[in-house]
């Protein structure tokens, strides 16, 4: 596969991701193909410190030159951290999806939900899936 | 032979045409339309007409208007009449200009997307913000969506505006936010300017911006000292309406602590034009330039490093983001941005700073001598910049009729606006008027009642 | 043919001045008498200074790098970038039109408010509306106009209806005018007709239906047949129809809105009735409704009082306000005033016939080579895709667009509507000759040949341009919207 999907992470049909940190905190992005899709990233509205948000609820709006997509939060919880430097290098989203581009971090409200993402396998059939009805 | 010269297609290239389709009449091609909603028989419109029936047609229309070209005239009131330097008609009678669209393919549109960033430039150049857009339809809607910026940045749904302001940039707010469920209110006057003591009162932690205009409609400059801090400190915005032609020699927006700016640019190189076509510019403080509404011009480079412009930060737009842009605007006043652009290029900052000199002049030189006649009484103590309200010994209508009579287009009846300035007129003295013209309209003033 | 172009604040030197002003006649004051010292400006004003001439030769420059439709073939879909008459430009410069104040008396602009009324009189008829105001200065004023009466028609019957139904082929001020209206666009899918789902749109209809806005024939060029029920589906529910006049140009003489149901329209002079583009603007997007909405019109009105004297009348209680300073781009509705009378019925009609045969035309030579969607007859303006192109060798839309541009060709509009793939939306309208057609497809022919046999010819167009292609990216991560003088 042309993208990389790390193992031990957690995947959404809307191609987000979610690394589980300490305590009850996951760290969000979007995967090396939601990135790839989308084309270089211009803007990245993030959300205020605080926020609390639904899973499914769109927690960050990505700018591309010709495009504006939502990105969806992956479980229920409150915004703890954003990252800033998506502010003044909104491009790092596009060179380290998983690393530097990461999103913000919440305080999961039931870790239940994390565990009915995908994990690696399950999320690359589902971008083969898409692909495909794409072609 | 056509008849229709706009036409090119002839009868022959029609039927090559319909053979290529395979079909023997253009009516073939209505067929999708159905029959319930067809239109039948011939639309009664007057008979066409040739190019020199048009222009006999038209040019009688023309005629029977008082212009400005044949009357001095002494209105403002938000559209002036201002020197148009003649480069200016020769730049936008060229055709690459004004018969091109919004330059979505950049390559081919470096012309107008170089004037657009000069343009955006200047603008900044001469209220001190940071960033401006490509133009709005006029100061009132420029204003207004200023306003609705302000809403959707603080995310509070109240503005406060000054009684000062146009009451026409008002009015308009009103219509634009009685659609959205905002909510509008007004901070009164004192003597001519806006009431210092009454905005503490009104801003809390609702409102999302104060709206404000210097010189304000009465012509009159305000004093916004303190204003800012105490309008920041309540988490709103300052929006400033100002008039460009004040501003080399006026205290800048920026300087006073304007979030946003918004006005009517006509000023700059536009006829009075009936009220329309107009300019409306808006400018803000970088940290708000992806809130913006309206086109904005940016610097890239080519492939081969080569310097060019583009339009930037589409992603604001109703083309990409549809429902939840900044705002619907799509086509803007950008030929008349154009306008603005040579005027500024043509006057230079020396120019610009003798029309303002001479509009400050000479409006004090009438306002001298209007004072000095007996009832008629200068309404306020000022200070103003080119316009200002003049109690009268009677009606303003009366008043006009008798100007107009002598060839002179009196000023507005501040009545019709403001209740408690009844028989008052605003009288507007811009680089235009000579000291004979002036004159004249004291001579008949002071010959009336 | 590459060439960078020094902006104005690179010419010039201190001192050049490029207009002249009469000296002051009156005695001067000292500056502090008239303007408080705190109120005056502090810092210099850095604007550019030069000569006249050079001045006249920036902007000529300028002008050579620009590309508008009396340089060449200007297919933008959905904009109608007919010709602009010059004659239009002629009287419209008349200063008996341009040097009116809008706060004259009106019994001194006499000829002025009798051009809005018999302008208004035809378009009453074109439209098969009962009034029109002027006061949108372009077509999104005029929607957000369009709509403001709509709901304070409601209002009026003390409903608070807040949604607006869109097909998802519309135009994208569409939903950003339901929005700036305060109500919540609906999407009504399209069939694979491409035309508004029916039962989409009954399934989408309820008691808080504001209205639907529907341009007819859509943006794929399309005419909507079903337009009688969907008008019967909206009004049962006590809903209003919007008409986005922008594809007029394909109906004239043969469908008028208001024959159609539509209950408000709005009309794009700069498009159907060839007042020029201006670069982005003035436009005008005069409004037209029906009897049952008048009173809700933005004031003022035009009235003529029984000695035929016109004049401006404030007295509209129910009206929305004011959406303008002041009657909107006045000289833009006399240049279409102009066009109007010199089409009369006869023209009008013409212009769409050909208007449509042209569209009709090219869309038979092009779709051999792109793909196309909807295989039927189209109105005004079709939509064709470069999605197999972009398959097979990597080239898209956008490029395509590129290389029409080394052709001496305006590309169509690109990326719209967004239902079609790769799309490419044509409008070539009726003042282009036949040969310009066959020009324009062998163009597009070529650049299918070229994508075949070396696409990375045609994903780095244009070559034949001023510069280069731009790096879009870049302007929109960093933007500098200004000219900053280097320290």
């Amino acid at each position: 596969m042309k993208w990389n999907v790390p193992n031990g992470l957690f995947y959404t049909e809307t191609h987000e991701w979610a690394k589980e940190e300490n305590g009850s905190v996951v760290e969000v992005g979007i995967t090396d193909y939601a990135q790839d899709k989308l084309g270089g990233v211009v803007f990245v509205e993030l959300p205020e410190e605080g926020d609390v948000l639904s899973k499914g609820e769109s927690i960050a709006v990505i700018e591309s030159v010709k495009a504006v997509v939502d990105t969806y939060a992956p479980v229920t919880g409150k915004v703890v951290e954003v990252n800033r430097e998506l502010e003044d290098r909104p491009e790092a989203l596009n060179e380290a999806p998983y690393e530097e581009g990461w999103i913000l971090k919440m305080e999961m409200e039931n870790r239940q939900e994390l565990e009915e993402l995908m994990e690696q396998e399950q999320y690359r059939e589902h971008v083969i899936k898409q692909e495909e009805e794409e072609q | 032979m056509s008849r229709f010269h706009y036409l090119p297609l002839t009868d022959e290239e029609r039927a090559e045409m319909l053979n290529d389709l395979g079909i023997n009449s253009v009516d073939e091609l209505f067929t999708d339309i159905p029959k319930t909603v067809r239109f039948s028989g011939e639309m009664e419109l007057p008979p066409p007409l040739s190019e020199s029936e048009a222009v006999n047609h038209l040019a009688e229309l023309a005629d029977r208007n008082y212009h400005l070209q044949e009357n001095p005239s002494f209105l403002g009131a938000g559209v002036y009449d201002h020197f148009v330097p003649a480069a200016v008609k020769h730049v936008l009678g060229r055709s690459e200009f004004y018969t091109s669209y919004t330059p979505y393919q950049a390559e081919v549109s470096q012309g107008l997307l170089q004037s657009i960033f000069e343009y955006q430039t200047m603008i900044c150049q001469l209220t001190g913000m940071d960033v401006a857009n490509a133009s709005m339809y006029d100061g009132a809607t420029a204003v207004a969506e200023a306003a609705v910026m302000s809403c959707n940045v603080t995310r509070r749904d109240k503005v406060v505006v000054s009684r000062s302001v146009h009451p026409a940039y008002r009015q308009v707010l009103q219509a634009y936010f009685d659609a959205r469920d905002f909510r509008l209110e007004e901070i009164p006057m004192k003597e001519g300017t806006l009431d210092g003591e009454e905005i503490e009162a009104q801003i809390d932690d609702q409102t999302a911006a104060l709206v404000v205009q210097n010189p304000n409609f009465l012509g009159m400059l305000e004093d916004y000292n303190g204003l800012a801090e105490m309008v920041h400190g309540k988490g709103a915005l300052l929006v400033a309406a100002v008039d460009p032609i004040s501003l080399p020699l006026v205290k800048t927006p920026a300087r006073y602590g304007a979030d946003i700016v918004a006005g009517e640019g006509q000023s700059l190189g536009n006829f009075t034009s009936y009220g329309g076509p107009l300019l409306g510019f808006f400018a803000a403080r970088e940290k708000f330039a992806r809130r913006m509404p309206g086109r904005i011009s940016g610097q890239t480079v080519d492939t081969e490093g080569r310097r060019g412009f583009v339009m930037t930060m589409q992603t604001r737009e109703q083309h990409i983001r549809r429902g939840r842009a900044t705002s619907n605007i799509c086509s803007n006043q950008a030929l008349n941005a154009l306008a603005a652009t040579v005027y500024m290029a043509s006057l230079g900052p020396q120019g610009m700073k003798e029309v303002a000199s001479l509009c400050l002049q000479k409006a004090a030189y009438l306002r001298e001598k209007i004072e000095s006649l007996t009832g008629y009484r200068v309404v306020y103590p000022g200070p103003y910049f080119k316009e200002f309200p003049v109690m009268v010994p009677g009606a303003p209508e009366e008043l006009n009729q008798r100007l107009l009579e002598a060839g002179i287009i009196g000023g507005l009846d501040l009545g019709r606006f403001y209740p408690e300035l009844e028989n008052s007129v605003l009288f507007c003295v811009t680089e235009k008027r000579t000291r004979e013209e002036m004159d004249k309209l004291v001579h008949e003033l002071e010959g009336w009642k | 043919m590459r060439k960078e172009k020094a902006l104005l604040f690179e010419l010039g030197r201190p001192g050049r001045r490029g207009a002249s002003l009469p000296p002051v006649d009156v005695p001067e004051k000292p500056l502090e008498e008239l303007l408080p010292p705190e109120m005056q400006r502090e810092t210099p004003l850095d604007l550019p200074e030069l000569s006249e001439g050079e001045v006249m030769r920036h902007f000529t420059e300028l002008s050579h790098r620009n590309f508008g439709v009396d340089s060449g073939f200007y297919p933008l879909g959905s904009c109608t970038m007919k010709y602009n008459p010059k004659i239009n430009e002629e009287v419209a410069a008349f200063p008996g039109f341009t040097h009116l104040h809008p706060y004259q008396d009106d019994a001194t602009v006499q000829g002025a408010l009798e051009l809005f009324y018999l302008a208004e009189q035809g378009l009453k008829e074109v439209t098969g509306m009962d009034r029109i105001s002027f006061q949108p200065a372009a077509g999104a004023h005029g929607e957000l106009t369009g709509l403001m009466v709509i709901l304070a028609y409601h209002r009026s019957r003390g409903e608070k209806r807040k949604k607006v139904l869109v097909p998802d082929s519309a135009h994208g001020t569409n939903p950003a005018t339901i929005t700036m209206a305060g109500c919540k666009a609906v999407e009504i899918p399209s069939d694979e007709r491409g035309l508004v789902d029916l039962e989409a749109l009954k399934q989408n209809v309820d008691e808080d239906t504001a209205g639907l806005m529907l341009t007819n024939p859509n943006t794929l060029g399309l005419f909507e047949e079903d337009i009688d029920q969907i008008a019967r589906v909206v009004h049962d529910v006590g809903g209003l129809l919007y008409y986005d006049g922008a594809n007029l140009n394909a109906v004239m003489g043969y469908a008028r809105p208001g024959d159609m149901g539509f209950d408000v329209v709005h009309l794009n002079l700069h498009k159907t009735f060839s007042t020029p583009h201006g670069g982005g603007g003035p436009g005008s997007g005069s409004v037209g409704v029906k009897e049952k909405l008048i009173p809700f019109l933005p004031y003022p009105v035009l009235g003529k009082d029984g000695e035929g004297n016109y004049y401006w009348n404030h007295d509209l209680p129910q009206s929305i306000g004011k959406i303008h300073s002041f009657y909107g781009n006045f000289t833009v509705a006399v240049k279409a005033y102009t066009y109007l009378r010199m089409m009369g019925a006869p023209g009008l009609k013409q212009v769409s016939r050909d208007a449509v045969l042209n569209a009709n035309y090219l869309m038979n030579r092009l779709k051999d080579y792109y793909y196309l969607k909807y295989q039927r007859t189209c109105k005004h303006e079709f939509v064709i895709s470069a999605r197999q192109i972009k398959k097979n060798y990597g080239v898209g839309t956008a490029d395509v667009a590129k290389a029409l541009l080394d052709y001496g060709f305006h590309p169509p509009t690109v990326y719209f509507p967004l239902i079609v793939e790769e799309p490419l939306m044509v409008e070539p309208t009726e003042t282009e000759s036949k040969e310009t057609l066959d020009d324009f497809a062998e163009a597009m022919k070529k650049i299918v040949s070229l994508a075949q046999k070396d696409p990375e010819q045609v994903t780095s167009a244009p070559h034949n341009t001023v510069v280069g292609r731009l790096d879009e990216l870049t302007a929109a991560r960093y933007p500098r919207a200004r000219w900053i003088p280097e320290e």
